[in-house]
């Protein structure tokens, strides 16, 4: 089994008497794209931030790479490969595409501690390759992100997981607030991704997207799982049950 | 993905390069080098910038002043704000020349313990030490104990005058070694600040340092979330703004050849109106050391100007704060078109 790159055991979160996340178990293959679909509150954003490091678990496994882990902060996460775009995508307004890609993670030309010297040069190169490698287009790399559109920021804010070797990329309603051309750019980058075989998780309200782009959908309610679902095996319909608590998968039926 | 370029394409609306605030500034500097120009010519009959004299008269006032600027730029930058330069300028000037007395001098404050005609080193290292001193607490208290800018620093700024008034009991301190006066003779505060200003205009530009900085004041949560490491970065931005707040107190003593506990009163208010005028954004994340000394030049000219036109000093400090409150607004309107154009 050593293509699942990521797996939970009864991972679980309380928040005080709220039980956030009860007994997930979950996996994610090799070059997999995954779905979680779940209604407001069912866990989905909870489960990201247990497996980025974001909060502490309450109780339960993660094994990434075939080793368990236990990610104090969010940066332990990003070191071990799992690169994230949040909803709040996390970029400096001031600064210029380059910058931003290696913001906390520079390429260095003279080591001076804080005052090592940047390698301009070296960051702009593979600035131009993770563009390139997303399929992301974006005019003037030296101008500052502030000055860009919100599809162009998105595109930036995913094109900088790209940029490092990534493990497993997590994306948290990435399109949520971004127009129709500017979601069909991002959705391409995703298609992108999918093509180079690097593994995703993908939590959207959108299930034209999530049919269009992912291989198998989880579906969250009331912090658990309740749907584990091939694409090719299920509809809209289905999933929209499922979400709804309409219908429960046979193998959760003790679930919900 | 020829698709994604062809949708990417229809969305490359060309973006105008924004317009750097430092061509502002050094617009307005011209301006008001031309106008008092004109009218030395009309009014006063002789040229105003074609006196070599009074050029660095103007420039060696400005820089001491403009050392300290280049630290509070810099935390500007990191969107905060210190208040506390010109009273650790007071503080280091009477604590450092308190160690930089000639033996020759009866009254010498460490006389008695034999501590007179010290080698220079000594007294630097003494003022940057009070000066450290005073940022690391500043540091900690912004950083750690997570209390905001404004307040931290004006507790210093009260506090650290309170030192400076306290060591002597408001007595100043004088007759410093021949040494230790060259550090503020002739033009040296203005190498001093050439020099201050060329590193630090790289340091900003080239390095983690600098990246770090203008990463914060954009936005402290995103660098937070990129992995920087936001308490130990400002530590260091305040320990540095405090440092050249020290060296600016040890320029200035030297050149005034003796410390006054008042030293550096109301400084880091034009400190940080150079770096405004220079367009550093208050609200952090942009503005730059050369905007900052463009800003200290402009300062430079007008009072300058405001003597060589015989205009009542009391004018001064009005159109100052005027000054001030213009180039604040001109920021924030520009901020204001910037948003509504992306």
């Amino acid at each position: 089994m050593s293509d699942i790159i990521l797996k939970t055991e009864g991972l679980t979160k309380h928040y005080g008497g709220v039980h956030a996340l009860e007994s997930v178990d979950f996996e994610l293959r090799t070059g997999e794209h995954v779905a979680i679909m779940g209604d407001n509150g069912a866990g989905k954003s909870t489960f990201v931030r247990q497996i980025t490091g974001v909060e502490q678990r309450t109780r339960g496994r993660i094994v990434f790479q075939g080793e368990d882990v236990n990610f104090k902060g969010p940066l332990d996460a990003r070191e071990a490969g799992i690169e994230t775009v949040f909803q709040n995508l996390a970029l400096a307004d001031d600064l210029d595409v380059p910058s931003n890609l290696f913001l906390g993670r520079e390429k260095i030309l003279v080591k001076l501690g804080p005052f090592s010297i940047l390698d301009f040069k070296g960051m702009r190169a593979a600035t131009d390759a993770a563009l390139k490698r997303t399929a992301v287009k974006i005019p003037n790399l030296g101008n500052p992100i502030r000055n860009m559109s919100g599809g162009q920021r998105q595109c930036v804010a995913i094109a900088r997981t790209a940029t490092f070797a990534s493990k497993l990329i997590i994306m948290d309603e990435p399109t949520a607030a971004l127009g129709v051309q500017e979601t069909r750019q991002v959705e391409n980058i995703i298609r992108q991704l999918k093509a180079n075989g690097e593994p995703m998780i993908l939590i959207s309200h959108n299930m034209r997207q999530v049919f269009d782009l992912v291989d198998r959908i989880v579906v969250f309610r009331r912090g658990r799982i309740v749907a584990n679902l091939n694409k090719s095996e299920t509809s809209g319909e289905d999933v929209v049950s499922y979400i709804t608590g309409a219908k429960t998968g046979a193998e959760y039926a003790g679930a919900a | 993905m020829t698709d994604a370029s062809a949708v990417m394409g229809q969305m490359d609306k060309p973006r105008r390069k924004p317009w750097p605030a430092e061509l502002n500034a050094l617009i307005g500097l011209v301006v008001i080098m031309a106008i008092f120009e004109i009218v030395g010519w009309s009014l006063v009959g002789q040229s105003f910038l074609m006196n070599k004299l009074r050029l660095s008269i103007m420039i060696t006032q400005v820089a001491v002043v403009g050392i300290l600027a280049v630290g509070v730029t810099q935390v500007i930058i990191s969107g905060g704000i210190d208040l506390s330069g010109g009273s650790i300028i007071g503080a280091s000037a009477m604590i450092a020349m308190s160690f930089a007395q000639v033996g020759t001098n009866p009254r010498a404050i460490f006389a008695a313990q034999g501590l007179v005609d010290l080698p220079i080193l000594f007294p630097i290292l003494v003022g940057l030490s009070v000066a450290l001193i005073g940022g690391l607490i500043n540091g900690a208290l912004i950083a750690y104990v997570k209390l905001p800018p404004f307040i931290a620093t004006l507790g210093m700024m009260v506090s650290a005058r309170g030192v400076a008034l306290w060591y002597t009991k408001g007595q100043p301190i004088s007759f410093p070694t021949n040494e230790f006066m060259a550090l503020g003779d002739g033009l040296m505060p203005v190498w001093i600040f050439i020099g201050v200003a060329a590193l630090f205009s790289l340091i900003m530009k080239y390095t983690v340092y600098g990246k770090h900085t203008y990463a914060i004041g954009s936005n402290e949560a995103s660098a937070r979330m990129s992995g920087i490491n936001v308490e130990r970065h400002l530590m260091l931005v305040y320990v540095i703004a405090a440092l050249l707040a020290g060296l600016a107190g040890l320029v200035l003593t030297a050149r005034a050849q003796t410390a006054q506990p008042v030293f550096g009163t109301m400084n880091e208010l034009d400190a940080i109106a150079m770096a405004v005028i220079g367009g550093v954004s208050l609200s952090g994340g942009r503005g730059s050391i050369l905007g900052t000394a463009l800003g200290m030049l402009i300062f430079g000219v007008i009072f300058s100007g405001f003597i060589f036109l015989s205009v009542d000093a009391y004018y001064q400090n009005m159109v100052k704060g005027a000054i001030i409150v213009g180039a604040v607004a001109l920021d924030q309107w520009r901020q204001k078109r910037q948003a509504m154009e992306a």
